[in-house]
């Protein structure tokens, strides 16, 4: 288990030595003039110059790229040309907040999703299989931005039962910074309070997000469960006198589940880059909000510095979802 | 003796995308205590089904039961409700299957299948906690001939070997202490030499135990090794049945008569072996009266009603004209 740990982890070095040269060459050769933006619309061509001078913008794309490799060896991931400050602290103070919600949207999209296939499968083709068909075709079509707007609309608008965006009321003190996870930091504050204002500000953007992965991994839950119930062991297991719901609940879930457990590392990576437009709907303070107001502002160290931070958070949980299947299945157990 | 299992004129109808296939047309079996009946036929006569149908294992849909009743210990099992069938299936019935590679959870370990199992199967009787479970799961496999059977436990079926895991299966249908083994070609998958290892187990337990058997084969070799009693399919009838000794001695059915003349012997010359002419009817569109009619060399006139199973002598029944007479 460690060896095998040890081999996938030396072999994301090269993985994400690729994806820093092609974020930091593709932010460069990107269209419009930064500099001349941050410097201000009244700056000469010499301070136009001076700036460029001041962030190594007039050396070498190569050299710039050396230099900001060497700089994240040491956790130095640029600084802001906009707002002057290092990139890595907005990062650190960013990226808990989207972490927390991406979270708290594969937590309900797991928590749903599993049980709603594994009963699906075993409904199959009566009404509520039916009924859940068409509503998955539904959530996975719909764009999150929109359900997003939807959401905010019916339950902030209409019927108030939950904040409209944000994720703490600016006129409360936030519970102390320990993890950075407002729900976390407010359990382990104690203060229940504030807990429940965090839980009910994250719930309307993690909804929003986990509907069609919740739809997905629902439908390939239903599928894999199906399969399995096919399989010649699950007739040996009735034949010999096991009851149904262990044999639906034990033996046969966790066959169905290993073969799930893909998609869902999937979709982890995929809500980290999709956060970039609900975060910007529901007024999120993450790093797709971050990302957003870079973009806008042609701040390309920001923008790379979010890809990266994403890029690596996608590639570990695809082998953290490796480490899974290892748990689930003996069979990929390596030795 | 009184009978364990009686199966009464059943017939099953399945069905199909083409209408519904007659494939179980009025069997007829009595199996008591201590005996071990061969179920022979070709595929798709419907040994299987016969099978699966004592514990009540087949679909339904897409199968129906059309008529007729499996009494087991006098109860109808085609009667009774899902939760008293559970208290069957493990504890009185115990099940073995062809394929030991695909009928082990592949997920769990052998240790946990086998305890989950003993403790279905004790559950209606006298409860037993886990850990005695766990004691009965490694005595069984270490009656079945596994070696280390307590530090196997914790190991997961890709561990062993075909003939080991057909072993663990064993084990496993017979930890509830069935009173009737029912067993789907149990060495169909395995090599030759395992075959043989696991037949002969299969027969010390029978010996240990006194249970009934009920071994479908299509391999006549097996039956006349292994089995008391034997019953004949051809197209969902038993066309013969009775003690191995007069079936296999003195067939009186053409069909049975025809199966051992296709087995190859010491004796028989190269190129003499005789084959049966002809294939299995379609079970759509069964032919009326005797199935076995359009290949039979006896055919005549009277086949075409379905031949009443008749006594030639005792315990030895037979469905054809011939045996009328």
């Amino acid at each position: 288990m460690i060896r095998f740990l040890l081999r996938r982890l030396l072999l994301t070095v090269p993985v994400l030595v690729g994806l820093t040269a092609l974020v930091f060459i593709i932010g460069r050769m990107l269209p419009g003039d930064p500099v001349a933006l941050a410097a201000g619309p009244n700056a000469s061509a010499a301070e136009i110059a001076d700036v460029a001078r001041e962030f190594g913008l007039d050396r070498p794309l190569l050299t710039q790229y050396g230099s900001y490799l060497s700089g994240l060896m040491r956790g130095d991931f640029g600084v802001s040309i906009f707002t002057r400050r290092p990139v890595a602290e907005d990062l650190a103070a960013f990226l808990p907040a989207t972490l927390e919600l991406v979270f708290a949207a594969m937590f309900i999209a797991v928590a749903i999703g599993l049980p709603m296939g594994l009963a699906t499968a075993v409904w199959r083709d009566r009404w509520p299989d039916a009924v859940s068909r068409v509503a998955a075709l539904g959530a996975i079509s719909m764009p999150r931005f929109f359900l997003g707007l939807l959401l905010q609309l019916g339950f902030a608008m209409w019927l108030g039962w939950l904040p409209l965006s944000g994720r703490f009321p600016i006129t409360e003190d936030p519970p102390p910074w320990v993890t950075g996870f407002l729900t976390i930091d407010a359990l382990v504050a104690g203060d229940g309070y504030a807990f429940g204002v965090a839980c009910q500000h994250l719930l309307l953007p993690a909804l929003a997000m986990s509907l069609s992965p919740l739809a997905t991994i629902m439908r390939m839950m239903r599928a894999s469960t199906l399969e399995v119930l096919q399989q010649d062991y699950v007739l040996t297991e009735r034949a010999l006198g096991l009851s149904r719901s262990l044999i639906l609940f034990k033996y046969v879930s966790r066959n169905a589940v290993a073969a799930t457990l893909t998609v869902i590392g999937l979709y982890f990576g995929w809500l980290l880059g999709g956060t970039v437009l609900v975060e910007t709907v529901f007024d999120w303070p993450g790093i797709g909000l971050y990302a957003t107001k870079s973009v806008v502002s042609q701040d390309f160290m920001p923008v790379i510095g979010v890809t990266l931070v994403i890029g690596t958070i996608f590639v570990f949980a695809n082998l953290l979802v490796d480490v899974m299947q290892g748990l689930v299945n003996p069979r990929v157990r390596v030795e | 003796m009184t009978a364990l299992l009686e199966i009464e004129g059943l017939h099953l109808g399945m069905q199909s995308f083409d209408g519904e296939a007659h494939v179980l047309n009025g069997i007829d079996l009595t199996i008591r205590r201590g005996e071990v009946w061969g179920v022979v036929g070709e595929t798709g006569c419907g040994k299987s089904l016969t099978g699966l149908s004592v514990s009540r294992l087949v679909p339904t849909p897409p199968a129906r039961y059309r008529a007729g009743r499996i009494l087991f210990e006098g109860q109808d099992v085609l009667a009774m409700p899902e939760g008293e069938l559970r208290k069957l299936r493990g504890r009185h019935i115990g099940m073995i299957f062809q394929d030991p590679t695909t009928n082990l959870n592949p997920s769990f370990r052998i240790g946990d299948q086998l305890v989950d199992v003993a403790l279905a199967a004790a559950r209606h009787s006298e409860r037993i906690t886990r850990a005695a479970a766990r004691d009965l799961a490694a005595r069984m496999l270490d009656k079945v001939g596994i070696p280390n059977a307590a530090s196997r436990l914790d190991d997961y079926p890709h561990q062993f070997s075909g003939g080991m895991r057909q072993r663990v299966l064993i084990a496993m249908a017979l930890i509830g202490r069935p009173s009737l083994l029912i067993a789907d070609e149990p060495t169909t998958a395995l090599d030759v030499s395992v075959q043989a290892q696991v037949l002969a187990l299969l027969k010390g337990m029978v010996a240990e135990t006194g249970m009934a058997v009920m071994l479908i084969t299509h391999n006549l070799g097996v039956v006349a090794q292994s089995c008391t009693h034997v019953a004949v399919m051809y197209a969902g009838n038993i066309v013969e049945s009775g003690r191995v000794a007069q079936v296999i001695r003195a067939p009186r059915h053409p069909y049975t008569q025809a199966l051992l003349a296709a087995i190859p012997t010491r004796h028989v010359a190269r190129g003499a072996l005789q084959g049966l002419a002809g294939s299995v009817p379609d079970l759509l569109a069964p032919p009326p009266g005797c199935r076995f009619a359009p290949r039979c060399a006896h055919a005549r006139a009277a086949c075409a009603v379905l031949p009443a199973s008749v006594t030639v002598e005792e315990g030895h029944r037979v469905a054809c004209v011939l045996a009328h007479a």
